[in-house]
């Protein structure tokens, strides 16, 4: 609509031939629109129309009855269901919080150091390319009571002389999930946050120090708003993808021992596939889709405004 | 005297505190990674060993030739995953690719209504967990009987790359002046040729990085993949490693080298376009 290049305008009239309403950015669009259309938002429409009915992939032809609102009400009543969600908030809050501040810590490390920096750069991001199913494989074997590194490490030093069950007590399993998430994620953040911290001008931290300031106060009212956005795509980033954490837990514990770690997602699953229930499930589904989506509009507001603080352009 | 002392005694203090910090954290990093690679080379004898062999006593590569040497040991037929997992990654990138191009351009050199709304809508197609987005597509492809192929593997990737990768390319286009296509323009070419000519190779290097960016979110995914693919035709690596876990045993040793064999492509790719990646998704974070 508003060209910002005026030239292109001499060549809008035989573009405008060929399609008459559409204007060069919906066109562009398009096919991004039309392939997003086809494979979620149309998918996700049936699901929603699933979710208020009985349907079983056993009994196809209950596709056809629908049951209103009775899938939602019989989840949102039933125990399992809200152990699982407060699990996954528990879980996330943990994880997050930990990444954020453990990201911090790693960028400044890193930072301060004044040889080998590209080296620790790249080292600092390897965590990166593991993918969660990796990941959880990998914690897997490190907790592992009897033959893992971790016990092996902890016997060793004679810490302990029994092995210690991390992935078969429902509390440590949860506790090591939470480890496996923040090992793998906090890179993102550590990468983010670090390359605020290079972009940063130096004069506001010199003037801050001449002025009297503690490095406390330093960091926390020079630094930190300046770094802000920078963490902010980083929880923008990780919001996309909470849902990562079930390949994790799918690979570590499958929800497991006795569904003390079962999360929001491995539920929605077992309900689907196990139990064949997929019209509960899509019930299920949906309301982990309308957390996710809550989530990640929270942090890109927050992006949004944080971007808006320090002057740029959106 | 005494105060200088002590200054430089902190400082020095301080110094030592940074390096063993680093050093902490350097070794968490990488200690899991580098213990899997340990544990693919060793016989599973010492794997199991109690009490544990810390010292590797016997190194070979046979984990490695077993897995590729065939069905016969174990029957895990690596190479077919494998050449799924390449062919559906490669596919899924170059079409998301091509996609996010035209997706990104818009974004970063139109003002139209609604941009952010759009913006925001592309980016939570993102965020639908995959494992809840399986379950309509898993009955919309079986009933459509496109299940276990590479073909529904390709769409789903597809879909799930282009908000990224529109984000990403969106982030290259505005670091390229406007002024150049402009000057272009002035020069006589046409809106296109100075796209290919200008635009493009200067954003060349991110769009490529948002490429091997979108590979590795291919190469890595799990959820979907898990539910739509269901045999050799298309069982991709991340749900192949999954064959080495039986019911009571597991075989860590072969795990750990399909483990190795799976991120040696990922950390190639990553450490090839780290700089760029970062560029891109803060660009604007500083200056619009």
């Amino acid at each position: 609509m508003h060209d910002t290049y005026p030239r292109a305008e001499i060549k809008r009239p035989i573009f405008q031939m060929k399609f008459p309403k559409l204007s060069a950015p919906t066109l562009l669009l398009l096919p991004a629109i039309i392939v997003l259309a086809a494979v979620i938002v149309l998918p996700l429409l049936f699901s929603l129309y699933s979710s208020f009915t009985p349907f079983r992939l056993t009994k196809p032809e209950t596709i056809w009855v629908v049951i209103g609102f009775r899938n939602y009400v019989s989840a949102l009543t039933s125990l399992e269901f809200w152990t699982a969600f407060g699990r996954t908030v528990l879980l996330l809050t943990i994880a997050l919080n930990a990444e954020m501040f453990l990201g911090l810590g790693l960028a400044m490390l890193v930072n301060k150091a004044t040889r080998g920096q590209r080296l620790l750069r790249t080292l600092m991001m390897f965590p990166m390319m593991f993918s969660p199913v990796l990941v959880g494989f990998q914690f897997k074997f490190l907790f592992n009571d009897n033959i893992g590194f971790v016990n092996n490490v902890l016997q060793s030093l004679g810490i302990t002389t029994s092995a210690i069950p991390w992935l078969i007590d429902g509390n440590l399993a949860l506790f090591s999930i939470i480890v496996a998430e923040i090992w793998s994620s906090t890179s993102v953040f550590a990468i983010l946050i670090l390359a605020g911290l290079l972009a940063m001008p130096q004069e506001p931290v010199e003037a801050a120090r001449v002025d009297g300031c503690t490095p406390w106060q330093t960091f926390r009212y020079v630094t930190w708003p300046y770094l802000m956005p920078f963490a902010m795509i980083a929880m923008t980033i990780r919001s996309l993808d909470v849902a990562r954490a079930y390949d994790i837990v799918k690979i570590m514990t499958d929800g497991g021992p006795a569904k003390r770690t079962e999360l929001l997602w491995t539920l929605v699953g077992r309900t689907a596939y196990s139990d064949a229930r997929m019209g509960m499930a899509n019930a299920m589904a949906y309301i982990s889709i309308l957390l996710s989506i809550l989530f990640t509009v929270y942090f890109f507001r927050k992006l949004a405004a944080a971007r808006q603080q320090i002057g740029a352009e959106w | 005297m005494d105060q200088n002392n002590a200054h430089r005694l902190k400082r020095r203090g301080l110094k030592v505190l940074h390096l063993v910090g680093l050093f902490l954290a350097m070794l968490v990093i990488c200690l899991p990674g580098l213990w899997i690679v340990l544990n693919s080379l060793r016989p599973t004898v010492e794997i199991m060993a109690k009490p544990p062999v810390w010292i590797p006593q016997d190194i070979s590569l046979d984990a490695y030739r077993a897995m590729f040497g065939g069905a016969g040991q174990g029957g895990i037929p690596v190479w077919e995953y494998f050449r799924n997992s390449l062919i559906i990654s490669i596919t899924s990138t170059i079409i998301a690719l091509i996609i996010g191009m035209a997706g990104g351009y818009a974004f970063a050199r139109y003002k139209f209504k609604g941009k952010s709304a759009v913006f925001l809508g592309f980016m939570l197609t993102r965020a639908v967990p995959g494992i809840a987005l399986s379950l309509p597509l898993f009955m919309i492809f079986a009933r459509l009987g496109i299940i276990d192929t590479h073909f529904s593997m390709i769409l789903i990737y597809v879909a799930l790359n282009v908000p990224f990768t529109i984000w990403l390319i969106d982030g290259f286009f505005r670091q390229v002046p406007k002024d150049l296509a402009e000057a272009a323009q002035i020069d006589g070419c046409t809106r296109w040729q100075a796209f290919w000519q200008v635009e493009f190779p200067l954003a060349g290097p991110g769009i490529a990085s948002a490429g091997i960016f979108a590979f590795l979110t291919s190469w890595n995914e799990y959820a979907l993949a898990s539910q739509i693919t269901r045999s050799v035709n298309s069982k991709t690596l991340p749900v192949g490693l999954l064959d080495y876990t039986s019911e009571f045993t597991i075989d860590w040793r072969g795990m750990c080298a399909l483990a190795v064999v799976m991120i040696v492509p990922a950390l190639t790719l990553t450490f090839i376009i780290q700089k760029h990646l970062v560029s891109g998704l803060t660009f604007g974070a500083v200056k619009g």
